[in-house]
């Protein structure tokens, strides 16, 4: 229905033939639909599986374009801050994994307008663990980059 | 409905921080209380922050969140009085939207 939706909306002169269809929800201002949650992605249990279920980011080229900044050692897994900056053109998107989480993706942020490819989040770490942040482009290129975090106390138990 | 979001755009120069604090417990489905019953899954799923109404950053979380999170991200050319918003959805289906004037 999106699609169709779409196609709909590209011709501007039927946006007007439409507007009562505005008030039975049948369609929804752009502004208050988020993106729908990637459960396939989000809900894989081991790295590898969700690197592919998250689309070939198994393949993604190691980039010194994309800076992880993160504590060596977090002492409390509960909350641990990353910050990441990409550097390169065209990022459309960025997803954080913990490869030894018990679900390894964490977040996907996609930007668009005058936000910028960066992004600081407070995650939940199980282990030590590496974490990679991918970045996807607009030309639909996949890049990744590294980084070993030492977590002395679990933060998804307790 | 949820917490409050807190929202803060800090403009320096060209370029704009923005934090957001979301106040959610973010439980994983793994952690027990004091009498050993699991507590619920019930996380934020996704949420979108929008510039004078447009989408500039969507998100879409898991579990592994941690509990309160606090975010921060960057954007160029925002103005003092531009709008600033920031919605949520959780795994529960509740919703929570609040939103700043740039000062």
């Amino acid at each position: 229905m999106f699609e169709l939706r779409r196609k709909l909306l590209k011709g501007g002169s039927v946006a007007a033939l439409l507007s009562p269809l505005l008030g039975t929800g049948l369609l929804v201002p752009t502004s208050v639909l988020a993106a729908d949650w990637n459960r396939p992605a989000f809900g894989t249990r081991n790295i590898g599986d969700a690197l592919k279920a998250y689309g070939n980011a198994n393949t993604a080229s190691e980039s010194p374009d994309i800076v992880i900044s993160a504590p060596e050692i977090a002492e409390n897994g509960a909350k641990v801050e990353i910050e990441i900056t990409s550097n390169i053109e065209n990022t459309r998107s960025l997803a954080i994994f913990a490869d030894k989480n018990p679900m390894p993706l964490s977040a996907i942020l996609e930007f668009s307008g005058p936000a910028l490819p960066y992004a600081r989040v407070q995650l939940k770490l199980a282990e030590t663990t590496r974490v990679r942040a991918v970045v996807k482009t607009l030309d639909g290129k996949t890049h990744v980059a590294f980084r070993e975090i030492k977590v002395t106390l679990g933060g998804c138990g307790g | 409905m949820g917490e409050q979001i807190k929202i803060r755009a800090q403009i320096k120069g060209d370029m704009t921080d923005i934090r957001i604090l979301m106040q959610h417990p973010m439980e994983t489905g793994q952690r027990k209380d004091d009498k050993g019953q699991t507590l619920a899954m019930h996380f934020i799923q996704t949420f979108t922050v929008s510039h004078n109404g447009k989408t500039m950053i969507e998100g879409q979380l898991n579990t592994s969140v941690s509990k309160n999170p606090l975010f921060a991200f960057k954007a160029r050319g925002i103005k003092v009085g531009d709008k600033i918003s920031v919605s949520w959805q959780d795994s529960a289906g509740d919703k929570r939207q609040d939103e700043i004037i740039v000062s």
